[in-house]
């Protein structure tokens, strides 16, 4: 005799799901933790003036006005497809070109903004910049500029800071980030 | 004049008794990427795009700053700056980034990471006043928060 098995009914499952998917679909956001990663100088000061000189030829200067205007070394640009070599080149330089810079150490890349200047033209300028070292730190750690931007997330690995540590090797990145002037606000 | 052929009379029917698990899979995947916001922003923010995006290496030592004009009309138009759930000014923020300090621990202190929210409209000039106080109030680690800019990513 066939024993009738006790069932729970399921046609209404898919509705509760549904529900429930609609609930965190409506209450997610899913969290963007990413970025361009930069580090402050530390404060200024007040009791040392010092005022550093720097030779002319071993700073790169990027320069944005209120309006989102780009002037590159003294030059307006409109494209900025170019700029990343120029960078690449200029720090790579080594002094072989006398007008650029004499060594990676003391090649510095200067950005200047204004007050006015958007946040997005910034933004994407300095990833412009910082696309240029993590170009020649991935060369020089021999992997793709993705791999090694994630290896420098990771560094409690040691084979990813290995791979951090080669690829920063003799080139600190040197962004300096100026005061803004004060034309638009 | 030819006549129509008569359909042929086969059910079609899509097979329905695989949608509890797809809906399931799908609301697994909401519930284990969701994350309650604890603050409603309420500042524009509209993040700008970049290519050389850096992961955080470890989300509790960050601290977010959004900046850029209020969403409603009666705070003005003027850009503001939203710690946790409030407006703050540029004054506050060493208090600020004190108050998130004393929340890690000791020894992480140091490590504690600003990730700046800017919309991407919002002025450099507010951003940079940002920036003076963080680094007087020592917390030099900044990210700023940018989308995956999916024209460059060839890179």
């Amino acid at each position: 005799m066939a024993r009738s098995t006790p069932e729970i009914p399921n046609a209404s499952m898919a509705d509760i799901a549904f529900l429930l998917l609609t609930f965190f679909l409506v209450t997610t956001t899913i969290n963007n933790d990413k970025g361009l990663s930069i580090g402050l100088p530390p404060p200024p000061d007040p009791n040392k003036n010092e005022e550093v000189k720097m030779q002319e030829k071993n700073i790169f200067k990027i320069q944005v006005n209120s309006s989102d205007a780009l002037l590159v070394e003294g030059e307006p640009m409109e494209d900025v497809s170019g700029l990343k070599d120029m960078i690449i080149a200029f720090v790579k330089n080594k002094g072989v070109d006398p007008a650029s810079s004499e060594s990676p150490e003391k090649a510095i890349v200067s950005f200047k903004t204004d007050r006015g200047t958007s946040h997005k033209r910034f933004v994407e300028i300095l990833d412009i910049i910082q696309g240029a070292y993590y170009d020649i730190y991935a060369e020089q750690a021999g992997v793709t500029n993705k791999e090694f931007r994630e290896a420098a997330s990771q560094l409690a690995d040691a084979e990813k800071k290995a791979i951090y540590e080669r690829g920063k090797k003799d080139y600190p990145m040197n962004i300096s980030i100026a005061e803004p002037t004060k034309v638009g606000n | 004049m030819s006549k129509f052929k008569k359909k042929a009379e086969v059910k079609q029917e899509i097979p329905t008794s695989s949608m509890p698990d797809v809906v399931f899979m799908l609301l697994f995947f909401f519930m284990v990427t969701t994350e309650m916001r604890k603050s409603s922003i309420k500042v524009k923010q509209q993040i700008p795009k970049a290519a050389q995006l850096r992961k955080l290496e470890r989300k509790t030592l960050v601290a977010n700053l959004y900046i850029g004009q209020p969403t409603e009309a009666k705070f003005g138009t003027e850009e503001k700056i939203q710690a946790n759930d409030a407006f703050i000014n540029t004054d506050d923020i060493i208090r600020w980034v004190n108050e998130e300090k004393s929340k890690l621990a000791e020894a992480e202190r140091e490590q504690l990471t600003i990730a700046i929210k800017g919309d991407k409209d919002a002025k450099r000039g507010i951003i940079a006043d940002v920036e003076t106080e963080l680094r007087k109030g020592n917390a030099r680690k900044v990210l700023y928060t940018a989308a995956d800019n999916a024209a460059a990513k060839k890179n």
